[in-house]
């Protein structure tokens, strides 16, 4: 494992979970590993903090949870994002893209 | 909307707790495994992966708690497993519970029933819309005191104040219905037009009065209470416009009042009918007798000293429009008040007292609950210890403790509510004649609330020295030694608590002393007659068979005749006006010769129109001169007995028999005085001074409708209640008889506001009482118990039975003196909220407190005995081979 491992910035895990469920319903570690993967690792997902954020994406009505069968008859909780968790994921990432952007131009200012 | 799913979720959790973990734990273990496989697919071995797996996302245990951790239902969760250890532990400990659920039971009860009583007569506003802008308007009385009003005064002062929107007046009106069954009195007012606007309630069913019904000779009209409505005419709406028929004269329904109108001036007033008085009028008139009860409603903004002030002004500028009489003229001003504070005032500080008292007795009971849980705590110290060694923390164990309290508390509560129930009834059975609001005492929503709260507050108050006090210290110690009970340091927080319910006891005590004596001492204050063997009733004349004066002088006469030929009765007679009813009549006194201007007066004095035995038959003394005789029914000037007051006053120089004066209207006749006797009290037994004027009831301008028949009797007065009332009957089925009671409860009810409040503080010191004695004797108890080793020795080392019993009981009462010392201070600061329901006994009467000293040192005393004679038994031999 790479060392620049590092935890997910706070207050973006939601979004982050999200965004990975909007291309198709996963299952707990299937998010963590996507997440993990297209962040080129930079990112680590600590299952305890990725199952209490799907318990709470799933009470504010984000995500559905479900029991589905996968390989070798085993059961895994697949979460799938609603309509209002799309709405959702857009209002936070446009939010997201104008912070952010205005910290890299801030930090690009500063060269 | 999520807020829902919130909830339904924690619910769901809560509800199927074990399906939810299963749930966690299976995709816990799925996660892991994933991520494990994924190792062994980049060439792990199976158990370097679930390792390599394991240090890379955590310990599934820590992961699922984390997770579980999160929702809302964690924290309930706790909660329900913390009262489920509770409910077990209460279970176990079941004689404790019972005392302790029973004691807080009294508490709680006890101040939630007084709390539903204090809350709508003194918390909450009247039950009118704006009710802070109704007011009382009286008039000044020559001693300064409030008088009612004339109606001359009221016909002023609508048509010329601006601060009041509307002002109505009242007077007490008790019309009859005959029928079937024996006559009915009933309850009324006669009102002005605006009554009900001034408190601004409607009439739900026909109209309210206006302006119209409200004239001399108008029609006979009638407004009905919704009781009334429903009982006399089975809440028929179709009666509105149908005719009733009082005191034999057919009155038109208009309308029917709200079942929820509180009509706090009268409260048990069941119909109205407009006043009716006469617009124009001569001095002479009713319209200028001071008889009448003033509302008025303030423009919004005005308050009761703007009203007041513009009174004053008013009064200053007579105007030719109204003339006004000497004894009505506004010179003093006017008394303006609210109408709640008016209403109010007289129980106020009874009720603040019962209030005060109901405080120290839940205080007590905090203080014995808290000390019973001290003494558990030391029984429980080695559980404790176990639950810390298990890894609870003191916070954790605390809550625990805490929570096991509120639900005792809780329990009590439950319980105190139906101590409450019993304890409402009970005071407003006790409750003294004339408070207002009582319809609305009782279990409503408020009381619960205050029950739940004060159960709540009382559970963690009680809770927070043993839970502190049990978590406390090194409890592994306490492990090791669970068996060998050591004197531990909650021994002294209970003596504290032991000393503070002495002193609370006591403060209890000498309130309910107080009390005591002051209620002796007015009951011991000479009334100016013997009450004892006289019954009293008024017989009232309705109808117009008896309207005319010479018919009912005969049936009076007849009356009189009939009581007196029955067996056991010794004399009886009849007067106008008895004292301590409640009723004042007063009139006018000028003195002959007197230089005052036309119309001046030489103050004012009580009518009583008797017949000639009445002086007699009440045992009235007689100081100089003559009693009345049956041969004052003629001659000039009016042969009349007076008080000594009334000569005090009048003559002070002289002798009074032979003088002669002016009493009432101008049309009565000059008096001469015959006679002298003794005062009586009138309108209450703390009244002193009261002048009173005698005549014979044929010797006034009218005959009065309703006059007072008095019975003394050679047996008990009671017993002749009913041959009275029949003998009454037999001459006239149509005639209502009210107001029926021996004289001797009629001067007990004169002082009912004390008594109330006794009644109360005796049951509260009685239970105060009992809650020191339990305290003390359980902690004596205890430490009798805890020291069972130390006593085996001492008795095995040569102490006798006789010094170990001194030594016990000189603990308990070195407590029961330190308490003692402590409640004297606090019932010196507490007695001054009795100050003004005292009378003849100082709030510090030093034969009072030491009364209660003795009495809380006695009772403390004997619950002392009972451990100390089982310290004194302790056989050495058995407790030294028992540890």
């Amino acid at each position: 494992m790479p060392d620049s491992t590092t935890d997910v910035i706070p207050g973006t895990l939601d979004l982050l979970i999200l965004k990975t469920l909007s291309l198709q319903p996963m299952h707990g570690f299937g998010i963590a590993r996507r997440v993990e993967q297209v962040s080129r690792s930079v990112f680590k997902v600590n299952p305890g903090s990725l199952l209490t954020a799907l318990q709470r994406l799933e009470r504010a009505g984000y995500v559905e949870a479900e029991w589905r069968q996968t390989e070798n008859a085993r059961r895994a909780r697949y979460y799938t994002l609603t309509r209002i968790g799309r709405r959702q994921l857009d209002t936070e990432a446009a939010d997201w893209m104008r912070r952010s952007g205005a910290v890299l131009r801030l930090l690009k200012s500063e060269d | 909307m999520s807020l829902l799913k919130e909830m339904s979720h924690g619910l769901r959790v809560l509800l199927f707790r074990r399906a939810a973990d299963r749930d966690l734990n299976e995709e816990v273990a799925d996660y892991l495994e994933r991520s494990a496989a994924e190792l062994r697919s980049h060439g792990y071995t199976t158990g370097d992966a679930h390792r390599a797996a394991r240090s890379a996302d955590g310990n599934p245990l820590y992961v699922t708690e984390h997770v579980r951790d999160s929702g809302w239902e964690n924290a309930a969760d706790t909660l329900i497993s913390d009262l489920r250890v509770a409910a077990r532990r209460l279970r176990r400990d079941a004689s404790f519970t019972v005392v302790s659920v029973l004691t807080l039971a009294l508490g709680i009860g006890a101040s939630t029933a007084i709390f539903s009583a204090i809350d709508p007569i003194l918390l909450r506003a009247l039950p009118y819309p704006h009710a802070e802008q109704i007011v009382t308007v009286e008039d000044v009385g020559s001693g300064g005191g409030p008088i009612d009003v004339t109606y001359g005064t009221f016909r002023e002062l609508r048509a010329r104040l601006h601060s009041f929107t509307t002002l109505a007046v009242s007077n007490p009106w008790q019309p009859t219905v005959t029928g079937a069954t024996e006559p009915q009195r009933l309850v009324g007012q006669a009102v002005s037009s605006d009554y009900f606007d001034v408190l601004g309630v409607r009439p739900t069913v026909g109209r309210g009065f206006v302006a119209a019904d409200d004239q001399p000779n108008g029609p006979r009209e009638v407004v009905l209470s919704d009781g009334l409505w429903r009982r006399r005419f089975g809440a028929d709406r179709s009666i509105v416009g149908r005719a009733v028929t009082l005191d034999g004269t057919p009155y038109t329904v208009l309308g029917v009042m709200p079942a929820s109108f509180d009509n706090v001036l009268v409260p048990d007033a069941e119909i109205w009918s407009p006043l009716q008085y006469a617009t124009s009028f001569g001095p002479d008139s009713r319209e200028w007798g001071h008889h009448l009860k003033m509302i008025g409603r303030l423009r919004s903004g005005a308050t009761a000293t703007d009203a007041s002030r513009e009174i004053l002004r008013v009064a200053r500028t007579p105007v030719t429009e109204f003339a006004r009489v000497p004894w009505a003229d506004m010179s003093g001003g006017m008394i303006v008040q609210s109408l709640q504070a008016n209403v109010v005032g007289p129980v106020r500080p009874a009720l603040l007292a019962v209030a005060g008292g109901v405080l120290l007795l839940l205080l007590m009971v905090m203080v014995n609950v808290t000390n019973l849980l001290l003494a558990r705590g030391a029984q429980r110290r080695g559980e404790l210890a176990m639950r810390a060694a298990l890894g609870a923390g003191r916070m954790r164990i605390i809550r625990q403790l805490l929570t096991e309290t509120v639900l005792l508390a809780l329990i009590g509560g439950a319980l105190g509510l139906v101590v409450a129930q019993v304890g409402i009834r009970a005071l407003v059975a006790l409750s003294p004649a004339g408070v207002p609001r009582l319809a609305a005492v009782g279990l409503d929503a408020r009381a619960f609330v205050f029950a739940l709260a004060v159960s709540a507050l009382v559970g963690l108050l009680v809770g927070i020295v043993p839970a502190v006090n049990g978590s406390r210290g090194d409890l592994r110690a306490s492990l090791h030694e669970s068996t060998r009970r050591a004197v531990g340091g909650h021994q002294g927080a209970r003596r504290v608590l032991v000393v503070a319910e002495m002193a609370l006891a006591l403060m209890l005590l000498t309130c309910a002393g107080l009390l005591l004596r002051s209620v002796q001492s007015i009951f011991a204050t000479p009334a100016g007659f013997d009450a004892s063997h006289l019954l009293a009733m008024q017989i009232q004349t309705s109808g117009p068979r008896l309207a005319d004066d010479s018919t009912r002088a005969h049936y009076f006469a007849s009356v009189l005749q009939t009581v007196k030929r029955l067996p056991g009765v010794e004399s009886a007679a009849l007067t106008s006006l008895l004292p301590l009813s409640g009723d004042v009549e007063s009139y006018g006194v000028r003195l002959e010769g007197s230089q005052g201007a036309d119309g001046a007066q030489d103050g004012a004095a009580m009518r009583y129109s008797v017949t000639p035995e009445y002086l007699r038959t009440m045992r009235i003394s007689l100081v100089r001169g003559r009693l009345l005789e049956p041969g004052d029914a003629s001659g000039d000037p009016v042969p009349t007995v007076v008080s000594e007051s009334f000569v005090r006053s009048a003559y002070p120089s002289g002798d009074a028999i032979g003088k002669r004066f002016h009493f009432g209207p101008a049309s009565a006749q000059q008096s001469v005085i015959v006679g002298v006797v003794r005062d009586v009290k009138q309108q209450s037994l703390l009244a002193s001074g009261e002048t009173d004027v005698y005549r014979l009831q044929t010797r006034w301008p009218w005959l009065d409708r309703a006059a007072w028949l008095v019975v003394r009797t050679s047996g008990d007065p009671a017993a002749l209640t009913t041959p009275v009332k029949n003998a009454i009957w037999s001459i006239d089925r149509n005639q209502p008889i009210v107001r029926l009671s021996t004289m001797e409860a009629l001067v007990t009810r004169s002082e009912a506001n004390r008594r109330f409040a006794l009644i109360i503080f005796e049951a509260f010191a009685l239970a105060a009482l009992a809650l020191a004695a339990i305290g003390i004797y359980g902690v004596l108890s205890g430490g009798v118990t805890e020291r069972m080793r130390e006593l085996g020795v001492r008795s095995a080392l040569g102490a006798s039975g006789g010094e170990i019993l001194r030594l016990i009981l000189g603990q308990g009462m070195v407590l029961s003196v330190v308490g003692v010392v402590l409640g004297l201070v606090g019932a010196a600061f507490a007695s001054r909220a009795l100050v003004s329901l005292l009378f003849g006994v100082s709030r510090l009467d030093p034969a009072t407190y030491a009364e209660g000293v003795a009495l809380l040192l006695v009772i403390a005393a004997a619950a002392c005995w009972f451990p100390a004679r089982r310290a004194a038994r302790v056989d050495p031999a058995i407790t030294l081979r028992s540890d």
